[in-house]
């Protein structure tokens, strides 16, 4: 069960990493160690570490506002590239797209 | 004691509506005040309260002491990793991130986070919503804001006694700094204590100077090396060039020999455009111009004496305050002076006396700034005394436009980098003022009070937007300019050159009128003392055979002069004179510096040794006239 599984992950990482535009994933855990990544080391470090606490930042924000509410995702669109995470409890889902002119 | 009221009710009208009637008030008690009680109570006065039924509240304000702050890195280290994990072992690591990829919570979030993500990020790819539609529009010119311009930060001077900023000088590579020169140009007023160093600020941190230069006497200006960022010259009070290289220090790298040097403060410094990109020109009041190479300073590479009579006298050398070099023009550059001359000089003539080309005579005072407008090289703007004015080259008589006399001494002024017509000046109360010479001629466009004492130096920055002005309390202020003196406007350059050719068109007009009135005269005058020619032929140069024939004729006059007093058909013909003498005077007022021979006919008796100095032929004017 948990190999079929597996076999999805992989499936949906890959996929998502061959959409028009992804420069790279970043998938990082609750302690900020970058779990699987398509970038270099250096840059999923340092990408893992400062978006785990922006994440953190981010939903703080928001539960404050309304302590009903929850962060599900946050876009982050720069002047280069538009840097996407998805956040969950235990993990985050970082992907960082060039979006089409 | 008990109040009490009774009423009773009989049982069978129980439950009956009540029927109400009216009577009058009785009175049922009357207690009567006791005054055996009034010691044990106090008096108070009366007084108004007013009540409201909210929090008291107060306002307070808090003056708090400056902030310094200071920015740094930080070193980060990865981190997180348990502690059973190295995260230098690359194994280890990859153990680790395998064991996590089995865990079920990973499949689970990581399936959902993938489906959220891949919607987002077809988003991205569907439209792009952040597409700039009207880019192609022209911007809509709205009503003119009035001007404005707002003091971003001051950069004060951080030691005890403070200097005047005496020169300034952005940074070429973008403006993110600035040089500030400073030193103390009163004379004698320099104490033992008064600090030599000079700034460089980065215009983000006015708490502290990014970089100190320390030179060995105080520096009058500064300039940064327009190709290479880092090269930086500078001219001292005591007469030396010294040059920095900021990736180098504090001290100067060279510093030009002292028996080469100026012998007075060098007031302006420039960098040349030449293939090297080392070479510098400087002036100073002790007359001379030196041309210098920076990487061998003991001495420089040429030398020009500002003797206006071309002998190279340095004696008799008008003493150099601002210097102009365009690199549109680079064999030729202005020199101001301290007589109020601005002289044109050709730095490639063949012989030395064809280095100065000519003199343009304007001010009672100083020339504090010289500068080329950078969209119409042949006019200048030069600032001193009271007033600005504007230059043709070609007008040597006099400035095709000027600047009312202003309340107060105006130190510098420079051209802005993107609107021909708009220039800045400062003056000595404080006060910066812009001009913009389309919109008004009278007045400035805007007038600010920058600080409470003198202002003595002014530099625009490249882009048109940032001006810094240095104070004499050792302030440099840096002010934005709002967009609207910051930015070309439409046809302006069209209708600067228009005004400017009318100005000049005027000018040159009222010279030809002048030199025909002139040459009237001397037809009229020659005409009755054509037998007196008489001149020998000597072998001497065009100057002094001018010089004397000019005496010859002056001592005839004068003789004719005399006899005919005692005539008297002299008084009508002095009349007559008279009369175009008053007619002169009045054309004459601003264009008779320079043209000496016509002046000296009708007043000058015997003092004939300096042509050029027009001040002289003013004064004698007046005393002369019958």
């Amino acid at each position: 069960m948990a190999g079929i599984e597996y076999g999805e992950v992989e499936e949906t990482l890959k996929r998502i990493e061959a959409h028009k535009g992804v420069i790279g994933t970043i998938v990082v855990n609750a302690e900020g160690i970058p779990i699987r990544t398509t970038l270099d080391n250096s840059t999923t470090i340092q990408y893992a570490g400062l978006f785990r606490q922006l994440t953190m930042m981010a939903r703080s924000t928001v539960r404050e506002i309304d302590p009903q509410n929850d962060l599900i995702f946050l876009r982050l669109r720069s002047k280069k590239h538009e840097i996407l995470v998805a956040p969950d409890n235990d993990f985050l889902l970082i992907v960082i797209q060039n979006p089409c002119e | 004691m008990e109040i009490v009221h009774v009423y009773t009710k009989l049982r069978l009208e129980f439950g009956r509506q009540c029927l109400f009637s009216d009577r009058p008030a009785e009175l049922l008690v009357d207690l009567p005040t006791d005054q055996s009680l009034a010691p044990q109570f106090i008096q108070k006065t009366h007084q108004d309260q007013g009540l409201q039924a909210c929090r008291d509240l107060s306002d307070h304000q808090v003056n708090t002491e400056r902030f310094e702050s200071d920015s740094c890195g930080l070193n980060h280290e990865e981190g997180g990793w348990p502690k059973d994990v190295n995260p230098q072992e690359m194994e280890q690591t990859i153990r680790f991130r395998k064991k996590v990829e089995k865990d079920e919570s990973y499949i689970n979030s990581i399936l959902q986070l993938g489906s959220v993500m891949e919607n987002c990020i077809r988003q991205n790819n569907a439209v792009d919503i952040y597409q700039d539609y009207l880019k192609d529009e022209e911007e809509v010119e709205g009503h003119q804001e009035p001007s404005s311009a707002k003091t971003i930060n001051v950069f004060r001077d951080p030691n005890e006694l403070k200097r005047t900023v005496t020169g300034l000088s952005w940074h070429p590579d973008g403006g993110r700094k600035l040089a500030a020169a400073y030193s103390c140009l009163e004379f004698q007023k320099a104490s033992k204590d008064l600090s030599l160093d000079s700034y460089i600020w980065d215009i983000e941190n006015p708490n502290r100077p990014e970089m100190t230069l320390k030179p060995a006497s105080p520096l009058v200006c500064l300039e940064y090396n327009p190709k290479d960022c880092h090269m930086l010259v500078g001219g001292s009070y005591n007469g030396q060039i010294a040059y920095w290289d900021t990736r180098r220090g504090s001290q100067p790298v060279e510093v030009s020999s002292v028996e080469h040097s100026h012998r007075d403060p060098v007031y302006k410094i420039i960098w040349l455009q030449s293939k090297t990109g080392t070479d510098t020109f400087s002036a100073s009041t002790d007359g001379q111009v030196l041309w210098w190479d920076v990487r061998k300073l003991t001495e420089p590479t040429e030398r020009l004496v500002l003797d206006p009579s071309r002998e190279g006298n340095l004696d008799r050398a008008l003493g150099a305050i601002s210097l102009d070099f365009e690199s549109t023009m680079p064999t030729k550059f202005l020199v101001g002076t301290e007589q109020g001359v601005v002289v044109s000089c050709n730095r490639k003539a063949k012989t030395p006396a064809e280095k100065i080309v000519c003199m343009y005579d304007g001010h009672q005072g100083p020339v504090y700034a010289l500068q080329r407008n950078p969209f119409f090289p042949k006019n200048f703007l030069t600032v001193g005394d009271w007033t600005a004015r504007i230059w043709s080259e070609d007008i040597k008589d006099s400035s095709i436009m000027w600047t009312r006399y202003q309340t107060s001494y105006l130190t510098d002024a420079c051209w802005s980098p993107v609107r021909p017509s708009v220039f800045f000046t400062v003056k000595t109360d404080g006060m910066l003022d812009v001009w913009d010479v389309l919109f008004k001629q009278n007045d400035p466009t805007l007038s600010l009070k920058v600080c409470d004492e003198a202002l003595y130096s002014l530099r625009l920055q490249d882009n048109g937007r940032l001006v810094a002005c240095g104070s004499q309390q050792g302030g440099a202020s840096l002010l934005e300019v709002c967009p609207g003196l910051s930015s070309l406007q439409k046809n302006e350059k069209s209708l600067l050159a228009a005004m400017f050719e009318r100005e000049t068109k005027r000018e040159k007009i009222l010279e030809a009128r002048q030199r025909e009135i002139r040459l009237k005269e001397r037809s009229r005058s020659e005409q009755s003392r054509d037998e007196d020619g008489g001149r020998e032929d000597r072998d001497q140069s065009p100057h002094q055979l001018m010089a004397r024939a000019e005496d010859d004729f002056y001592v005839v006059t004068e003789m004719k002069r005399r006899r005919e007093k005692e005539d008297q058909t002299a008084r009508s013909e002095d009349l007559d004179q008279d009369q175009d003498h008053g007619q002169n005077q009045d054309h004459g007022q601003n264009q008779d510096h320079g043209q000496d021979q016509d002046h000296s006919q009708n007043q000058d008796q015997g003092q004939r040794q300096d042509q050029d100095h027009g001040q002289d032929q003013d004064q004698d004017q007046g005393q002369d006239q019958d």
